[in-house]
């Protein structure tokens, strides 16, 4: 127990009790109670939905063939975040940056196709103060906007660091969590796109 | 010259025990961070709760008028419940439950502290609100559309309640995900889960219900903020919005929060019952799975808050029954701490005197709530001075008495010293019978129909007398606290004298010397049962589990672990572990900036509502979102691994 001379490597520094790292624990923690969140603002647009009492409606200015190709971008972008996961623990970097980018592109593409239909919706007469529909359409799908914009600032962080040299093959882990959240944020958006543009009004 | 350079020398020191305490990322460090600071918030509360009973002392008083009365009772309410009950909660969570598993600190030491720093800048925030003659005064419930329209509450009061309360939010789920974290991931070896100290249980089931709970306060409070600055129609019936969804989602988020504020005071109380009973816990498994039974109906009992909205028979019958249920676990956890004292060899020590008050008064609060379970019943006693009874019977004879009992039986594991307990006992006395002559005669006054929330009443009302046993029982009970307060800081100036295991403990936390050093446990404790160091001591008369192998290279190297469980933990180690080099992770000033900017960004959205200032209100929030982006940055590129003990 004296200085230094202990042994070298901590060994509960590495051991967790499950063998879960406490960083993915963390994270699954934290998607159930991001549920909860998305849950909540799902609620109140589904409890909201069909009562506006003026236009535009829903059924007038959604467009479903426009969203469904930027929902099909978004889906891409989870297949890229696995084959970025799967470079990085195979120690293969380039590729790892590569799908990595990709990923991140994907996301902001979906990201731009937002913005273009939220101006085109507020064109329309849409906005937060209009309807019911305005409120809760904005503030459930711009929360989930947000989700993916932290998303591409945290993909974009770890590819910064792999050409710095700080990300290596061993922190493969690290993507592997940051992928957690992609695909979680993925999924949100498949129940956001199934309730608030499938199912007819 | 020397003398010059000495002051120097000293000014320097005493600078750098102030950014000591600062950066601080140990957790019990921030476990008395918590304590102090919540202690202070009561007092606060406390004094606010002085201002209602003199007001109401005598009927048709003037002392304050109606608009300064919504200001003191939801202030009062809102301190209590995220100031005073939740953060003391934190307080032993913080410092006790690293020590009773056995690790050397949280998961995420860093997170930890910015939970902390959050709360603190959260609060200020909140408080702040009296400087500017703008306390928020629309009930710590915040009813939409009262609070959701400038119309109906055009000041800052609702503003800085809106934002206090998100900033305050995000405190309490980061120090949720870490001790959830914690306590599933770094229990030592053996410490399987149902051998964890109870108090431990419910701070796990408690972090899970506050990770499935806030989300929901979050949802709603963000929708009174957009429908405050944003012109959304969320709760603005004009438009077709509903202000009941506010209830529905602040209510979801509600009744878990009243189990938030009481399960860890039924973990702390079942600790102090054992240690002073000198046997084990009696039925653990049923306190434990009882714990989580009320958890989980937790979720299913939110309209008994809404029975007189009119949300029609079938719901109304639904959550009466689910409501009722709840007595049934709440039922097994008395009679299981009953039969704890049962037959003990029961030591009258000021903090078993508090743990086992906690048991009746938390009964009788329990029994009127089966009350209002009652549909029926719930519209006589809706919005009556009988809630008020009900809810501080449960609140304050249940939560704070428990946290009471927790300060006496750990005060000398946190500060190393004695609380002095011929004090202790009159504090303890004067609490009990100032409590129940403030609280009792509101359940006479709430059954004849007095209301609350309102600042006075007429003489002919017949209410007279049993307010004004009220407002005494409550200057009895401000007295008392006073007490405490004396008591703990008369012992703070005596000398650090407490020994390891004052009071013959169970848990791990008793092992180590009082207050523990920096690292905790020289060798990480093996755990060979429940009442780990029970055992350690006195070896184990039941059942105990072999003990458990060491992971890794370590195993063989510990020729303790084979014997018979006899041997008593020397000096200051606990059980028998391996010795290991010790790494600390470093103070970071990062958690404090990035909870200042999170402050800031609430800070910067009650300017933007200000007449005079509207326009510096969004970049103060730019300069808050900025300040939080870079400390984010420096906290992730922050090296953790520099400094190492032994």
């Amino acid at each position: 127990m004296s200085d230094g001379t202990a042994v070298g490597h901590a060994p509960e520094a590495h051991h967790t009790t499950t063998g879960i790292s406490h960083n993915k624990m963390l994270m699954w923690a934290f998607l159930a109670s991001d549920c909860m969140f998305f849950g909540s603002l799902i609620w109140v647009y589904m409890v909201y939905r069909g009562r506006s009492l003026e236009g535009p409606y829903p059924q007038e200015i959604l467009n479903i063939p426009y969203t469904s190709v930027s929902a099909a971008v978004l889906l891409l972008s989870s297949l890229a975040m696995v084959l970025a996961l799967h470079g990085i623990q195979h120690g293969n970097m380039r590729r790892f940056r590569v799908w990595l980018g990709a990923t991140a592109a994907l996301g902001a593409l979906f990201l731009g196709g937002q913005y273009f239909e939220f101006t085109e919706f507020y064109h329309h007469g849409l906005s937060l103060e209009q309807n019911l529909f305005g409120t809760t359409f904005f503030v459930l799908t711009g929360f989930h906007g947000t989700h993916v914009g932290i998303g591409i600032i945290w993909l974009v962080t770890l590819i910064l660091m792999s050409l710095f040299g700080r990300l290596s093959p061993a922190d493969a882990e690290r993507v592997e969590i940051a992928g957690l959240y992609w695909h979680f944020v993925d999924i949100v958006w498949i129940v956001i796109f199934t309730l608030v543009y499938l199912i007819p009004y | 010259m020397v003398e010059s350079a000495l002051k120097l020398e000293r000014a320097r020191y005493e600078r750098s025990a102030l950014v000591e305490w600062l950066t601080t990322v140990d957790h019990k460090k921030i476990g008395i961070l918590y304590f102090w600071t919540s202690l202070a918030f009561l007092l606060i509360g406390g004094l606010l709760a002085l201002l209602i009973r003199t007001q109401l002392i005598v009927p048709e008083n003037t002392f304050l008028g109606p608009e300064a009365y919504n200001e003191v009772f939801t202030m009062h309410g809102t301190i209590m419940i995220f100031l005073v009950v939740m953060p003391l909660n934190a307080a032993f969570f913080n410092f006790l439950v690293p020590l009773m598993i056995g690790a050397r600190d949280v998961a995420f030491p860093r997170l930890n502290a910015f939970s902390y720093w959050a709360f603190l800048f959260g609060s200020l925030l909140l408080l702040s609100s009296f400087l500017f003659g703008a306390a928020p005064d629309g009930g710590w419930f915040g009813y939409a559309n009262l609070t959701s329209s400038r119309l109906y509450s055009p000041g800052l009061n609702i503003d800085f309640w809106v934002m206090g309360l998100q900033v305050l939010g995000v405190a309490t789920l980061a120090s949720a995900l870490n001790f959830f974290v914690t306590i599933v991931n770094m229990r030592a070896p053996g410490m399987s889960l149902m051998r964890m100290p109870v108090f431990v249980w419910m701070t796990l089931v408690t972090a899970v219900l506050i990770l499935l709970a806030f989300p929901s306060l979050t949802v709603g409070l963000v929708m009174i903020m957009f429908d405050r600055y944003f012109g959304t129609n969320f709760f603005n019936p004009a438009a077709g919005g509903d202000p009941v969804i506010w209830q529905h989602l602040f209510w979801i988020f509600g009744h878990p929060e009243v189990y938030i504020l009481i399960l860890p005071p039924m973990g702390m109380i079942s600790e102090i019952l054992p240690t002073f009973s000198r046997k084990p816990l009696f039925g653990y498994t049923f306190v434990v799975f009882a714990g989580m039974v009320i958890a989980f109906l937790s979720f299913g009992v939110w309209a008994h808050h809404m029975f007189a909205v009119g949300l029609g028979p079938v719901p109304n019958a639904v959550f009466a029954t689910t409501t009722m249920l709840i007595a049934i676990p709440t039922g097994v956890k008395i009679f299981n701490w009953l039969g704890t004292l049962w037959g003990g060899a029961i030591e009258m020590k000021t903090a078993l005197l508090f743990a086992a008050s906690f048991i009746a008064m938390f009964t009788i609060g329990g029994i009127s709530g089966v009350m209002h379970a009652s549909v029926p019943v719930d519209y006589w006693q809706t919005d009556s001075y009988f809630v008020v009874a009900h809810f501080h019977y449960v609140l304050f004879g249940g939560s704070l008495l428990a946290i009471m009992a927790a300060i006496y039986y750990w005060f000398p594991k946190m500060f190393g010293r004695m609380l002095d307990e011929r004090l202790g006992k009159l504090h303890f006395w004067l609490t009990l019978i100032g409590f129940n002559l403030t609280f009792f005669p509101m359940h006479f006054l709430g059954v004849d129909g007095m209301p609350r929330r309102v600042f006075t009443y007429s003489a002919d009302m017949g209410w007279d007398l049993w307010n004004l046993v009220a407002s005494i029982g409550a200057y009895l009970l401000g007295a008392s606290t006073l007490l405490l307060f004396v008591n703990m800081l008369t012992t703070l100036r005596k000398p650090a004298d407490a020994p390891a295991d004052p009071w013959d403990g169970r848990t791990l936390e008793w092992a180590i010397p009082s207050p523990p050093p920096a690292h905790n446990f020289d060798v990480v404790p093996v755990v060979r049962g429940r009442d780990a160091f029970w055992i350690e001591k006195y070896g184990a008369e039941e059942v105990v589990g072999p003990a458990p192998e060491r992971h890794g290279a370590e195993s063989g190297h510990n020729p303790h672990n084979s014997g018979s469980g006899n041997e008593v933990g020397h000096g200051s180690s606990a059980g028998h572990g391996q010795a290991a080099h010790i790494h600390l992770p470093p103070p970071s000033w990062f958690p404090l900036t990035t909870a200042a900017g999170l402050t800031l960004m609430g800070a910067g959205m009650v300017v933007h509502a200000t007449e005079s200032l509207a326009s510096l209100g969004f970049p103060i929030v730019g300069l808050g979102i900025a300040m939080v982006v870079v400390s984010l940055l420096g906290w992730t590129f922050e090296p953790i691994h520099e400094e190492s003990h032994a």
